[in-house]
C-alpha cells in the first residue's frame, strides 16, 4: 500500500488538517508533509495505478516512470526547504494554499491521462492565487485577479484542445503528441500560458512580485515547471518550441535589464531560464530532454534560493525596488553570500549546478547542428550573468549605501538558504546523483578544460561589460510596459472606444430616430389627414370656380375641423372614401 | 565606549580600483589558454582565439544597448496603471 500511495493526495489531504495544529507544531507539520511525500516518491514502483472509472473515462492518478519521479523529487525537496524558510509564518491560509498548490502540481506530474491532469492543473491555478492575495495589499488583490483571469484563459485553451484531441483519438491517455492539428496546438497554447512564453507571459512578472515573501519562493517553482514537465511528456521534438524557447531567453533578459523591482527582475529571469528548457524540448533528443529535466531540477533550487534572498531583504527592509536598496552587504552578509551562490548558479558558473545542467541543452543544440539556436543560447547565457548574476546582487547589496541597517534575517530563513546553497554547489561539483534520476541514460562530462575556459570567458567578459556600462544601467523609478498592458490599459482603451463608439451611435440614433424620425412621424400622423383632405378638396373647390378669398376661408375652417376632430360628416365620408380607394388601388 | 567600525571595504574608492584591476587581469588571463589549446569548432567560426570572450563582450554590449533603446518606449512612470 505504502509503495503506491499518491503523493498528491498526501499533501492535499494533509493541507486540510493544517488548522488543527497550533504554533510551532504547525510549522513542523508542514515541513514534515513534503518530506514524507519525498520518501513516498522514492518508494514508488514504475507503472500505473489508482485507476478510477469516472463518467466513462478510465482515469489514472498515478503513472510512475523516471520522468514523473524526477519532478516529484524536486517538487517535494523544494517544498521542504520553502516551509523551513516559512517557519516565521503564522498564517494557516498560506500554508494550506501552498500545500494544495504543491500537492496538485504533483497531481499533474503523476497524472496518467489528460482528464486528471486538467483537474490538477486548474486546482493549481486556484490555490496559487491565494499565495498572491495573502499579501493583502490593494496591488496584490488586483494582480491576483489578473493572474487568475489569465490562467482561466489558459485553462480554457487546454480544455478546448483536450476535447478536440479526445474526440479525434478516442483516448484520454497522455503521451507524446504526434498529430499537429487544432486540438494539439490548443493544448500547446494552454501549456505555454503556464510556461510564461511571450506574449502569454505577463501574468508572471505582474503577479509573482506582488505575492507574500514565502509565496514568491513557492510560486517560482511549480507553475512554470509543471508546464515544462507537460511539454517534455507531450511535445518533445516540436521544432516551434526551439523558436519559442529562444525568444523567451532573450525576452527575459531585456525586460530584466529594464526592471527596477528586485523580485520583478527575478520574475523575468524565470522566463529566461524556462526558455532554455523549452528550447531543449523543441530540440527533442535524449540529450536535450535530459538537459531540460536537469535544468528544471537545478533551476528550481537556485531560483528558490534567489527568491529566498530577495524575500529576506523584503522581510527585513520592507522594500523591493533597486532604487530604494543598496549597501546591504554590511548588515546582511549571509543573505548576500547565499543569494550570490544562487546568482552564480543561475549564470551557470563552473562549480555550480547551472553549469552541469544547462550545458546538456546547449550541447544538445550543437549535436543537432542547430547553429542559430546554439548561438542564441550562448548569448542568453552571457546575458543571464548580466541581469540575474550581477545586476540583482549588485543593486541590492552593493551600489549606493542607502543607510539601511536591517541586520541579518531570522535563523530558519538562513538555514533554508544554506541548504539550497549547499545543493547548488553539490550538484555543480558532483552531478551524478542527478544524472542518475534523469529520464534517459547520461554520458556527459561537463568539466572539460575547454568548456570551463569558454564558459568563464563568456561570463567574465559579461561582467566587464556590466561595469563598463554601469552608467547606462542606472536604476530609474519606472516600470516597464509589457503585454499585460493590453488587458490593464487596453481594457480601459476598449472601454473608451466602446464609450465613444457605441455611445456615439446611441447619441446619433437618439438624434435621428427619437428627435428626428419620431417627431416627423408624429407630425405626419397629426397633419397627414389634413394634407390628404386639403390636397383632395382644393382641386375640387378650384374646379367649382371659387374666389381666392373664399378658398382661404374654407381651408382655415377645414384645418380647424380636422385638428379638433370635428369635421363635417361629408368631409369624413369623403376622406374615408379616398382612403378606401387608395387601399383598393394599392391592394 | 568604542563603537565597532563597520565593514565598508566595498565602498572605498581604492578598493573599487583594485576590483577593476582584478577584473581586467582575470579577463586577460582567461584568453591566454586559447593560445595553447586547440578548441574544436562546431560551426566553423567558433574555434578562433578568444571566441567566447568576444561573444560575451559583444552580446552583452548589444543586449544593454538594445534594452536601453526599447526602454525609451517601454519605460513608464510607476503610477502608469493607476491613472
Amino acid at each position: 500500500m505504502i509503495s503506491d500511495f499518491p503523493p498528491a493526495a498526501l499533501l492535499i489531504i494533509g493541507a486540510l488538517l493544517v488548522p488543527f495544529f497550533k504554533g510551532n507544531a504547525r510549522n513542523w507539520y508542514v515541513i514534515l508533509l513534503p518530506a514524507v511525500a519525498f520518501y513516498l516518491i522514492s518508494q514508488l514502483q514504475v507503472g500505473s495505478s489508482w485507476q478510477v472509472h469516472f463518467f466513462g473515462f478510465d482515469l489514472t492518478f498515478l503513472r510512475v516512470d523516471k520522468l514523473s519521479k524526477v519532478f516529484g523529487y524536486i517538487f517535494t525537496l523544494n517544498a521542504v526547504a520553502a516551509f523551513v524558510y516559512a517557519f516565521y509564518l503564522k498564517d494557516s491560509t498560506q500554508h494550506m494554499a501552498a500545500l494544495i498548490y504543491i500537492g496538485s502540481s504533483l497531481g499533474v506530474v503523476f497524472a496518467g491521462d489528460l482528464v486528471s491532469l486538467y483537474f490538477f492543473w486548474e486546482v493549481m491555478a486556484v490555490a496559487s492565487t491565494f499565495l498572491i492575495l495573502a499579501r493583502k495589499t490593494k496591488k496584490a488583490q488586483a494582480a491576483g485577479m489578473r493572474y487568475i483571469m489569465v490562467h482561466i484563459f489558459g485553462g480554457l485553451c487546454l480544455l478546448a484542445g483536450m476535447v478536440i484531441y479526445i474526440t479525434q483519438t478516442g483516448s484520454i491517455a497522455f503521451n507524446a503528441m504526434t498529430d499537429r492539428n487544432l486540438g494539439t496546438y490548443l493544448i500547446l497554447i494552454g501549456i505555454l500560458v503556464n510556461a510564461a512564453a511571450p506574449p502569454l507571459h505577463a501574468w508572471l512578472p505582474d503577479a509573482y512580485p506582488e505575492a507574500t515573501v514565502t509565496g514568491g519562493v513557492i510560486l517560482s517553482a511549480y507553475t512554470t515547471k509543471t508546464a515544462v514537465y507537460t511539454l517534455v511528456r507531450g511535445f518533445p521534438g516540436w521544432e516551434i518550441l526551439i523558436v519559442v524557447g529562444c525568444i523567451m531567453t532573450i525576452y527575459g533578459i531585456i525586460y530584466a535589464l529594464l526592471e527596477n523591482d528586485m523580485r520583478r527582475i527575478l520574475g523575468y529571469s524565470i522566463i529566461n531560464q524556462v526558455g532554455f528548457m523549452v528550447c531543449g524540448v523543441g530540440i527533442g533528443t535524449m540529450m536535450s530532454l535530459n538537459g531540460t529535466v536537469a535544468h528544471a531540477f537545478c533551476h528550481i533550487i537556485y531560483k528558490a534560493l534567489l527568491w529566498m534572498s530577495a524575500g529576506s531583504v523584503l522581510y527585513m527592509v520592507g522594500k523591493s525596488k533597486c532604487t530604494d536598496l543598496g549597501g546591504l552587504y554590511k548588515t546582511m552578509p549571509l543573505t548576500l553570500i547565499f543569494g550570490g551562490i544562487g546568482a552564480l548558479s543561475i549564470s551557470s558558473f563552473p562549480a555550480t549546478s547551472g553549469f552541469t545542467s544547462k550545458s546538456l541543452i546547449i550541447d544538445g543544440a550543437v549535436h543537432e547542428h542547430l547553429m542559430w539556436a546554439w548561438l542564441v543560447l550562448e548569448i542568453a547565457s552571457a546575458g543571464v550573468f548580466l541581469h540575474a548574476g550581477i545586476k540583482f546582487p549588485y543593486f541590492v547589496f552593493f551600489a549606493k549605501d542607502k543607510g539601511l541597517r536591517p541586520g541579518e534575517t531570522n535563523k530558519p530563513m538562513l538555514i533554508a538558504m544554506a541548504f539550497m546553497s549547499f545543493l547548488c554547489i553539490f550538484l555543480g561539483l558532483y552531478p551524478q546523483p542527478l544524472y542518475n534520476v534523469l529520464p534517459y541514460e547520461v554520458h556527459y562530462q561537463a568539466y572539460t578544460f575547454n568548456h570551463v575556459i569558454a564558459q568563464l570567458q563568456l561570463l567574465m567578459l559579461s561582467a566587464l561589460v556590466f561595469f563598463l556600462f554601469l552608467k547606462l544601467l542606472k536604476r530609474t523609478e519606472t516600470i516597464s510596459i509589457d503585454t499585460d498592458w493590453f488587458y490593464r490599459k487596453g481594457g480601459r482603451l476598449f472601454y473608451y472606444i466602446m464609450d465613444k463608439g457605441l455611445n456615439g451611435i446611441n447619441r446619433l440614433s437618439d438624434r435621428v430616430f427619437v428627435g428626428g424620425l419620431a417627431g416627423a412621424l408624429g407630425r405626419v400622423s397629426r397633419r397627414g389627414p389634413e394634407i390628404l383632405a386639403l390636397g383632395t378638396l382644393i382641386p375640387l373647390w378650384s374646379v367649382t370656380g371659387i374666389t381666392a378669398e373664399k378658398l382661404r376661408d374654407k381651408k382655415a375652417k377645414a384645418r380647424a375641423a380636422l385638428a379638433t376632430g370635428s369635421s363635417p360628416a361629408g368631409i369624413t365620408a369623403a376622406l374615408a372614401t379616398i382612403f378606401l380607394v387608395v387601399v383598393f388601388l394599392l391592394s | 565606549m568604542k563603537q565597532e567600525k563597520e565593514f565598508d571595504w566595498f565602498d572605498r574608492p581604492e578598493s573599487i580600483k583594485k576590483l577593476w584591476v582584478m577584473l581586467y587581469v582575470v579577463c586577460g588571463l582567461l584568453v591566454v589558454p586559447d593560445f595553447f589549446t586547440h578548441r574544436h569548432a562546431y560551426f566553423g567560426f567558433d574555434g578562433f582565439l578568444g571566441f567566447y570572450a568576444l561573444l560575451g563582450f559583444v552580446s552583452c554590449a548589444v543586449l544593454i544597448l538594445f534594452s536601453k533603446l526599447v526602454g525609451l518606449v517601454l519605460k513608464a512612470k510607476e503610477d502608469h496603471y493607476d491613472k
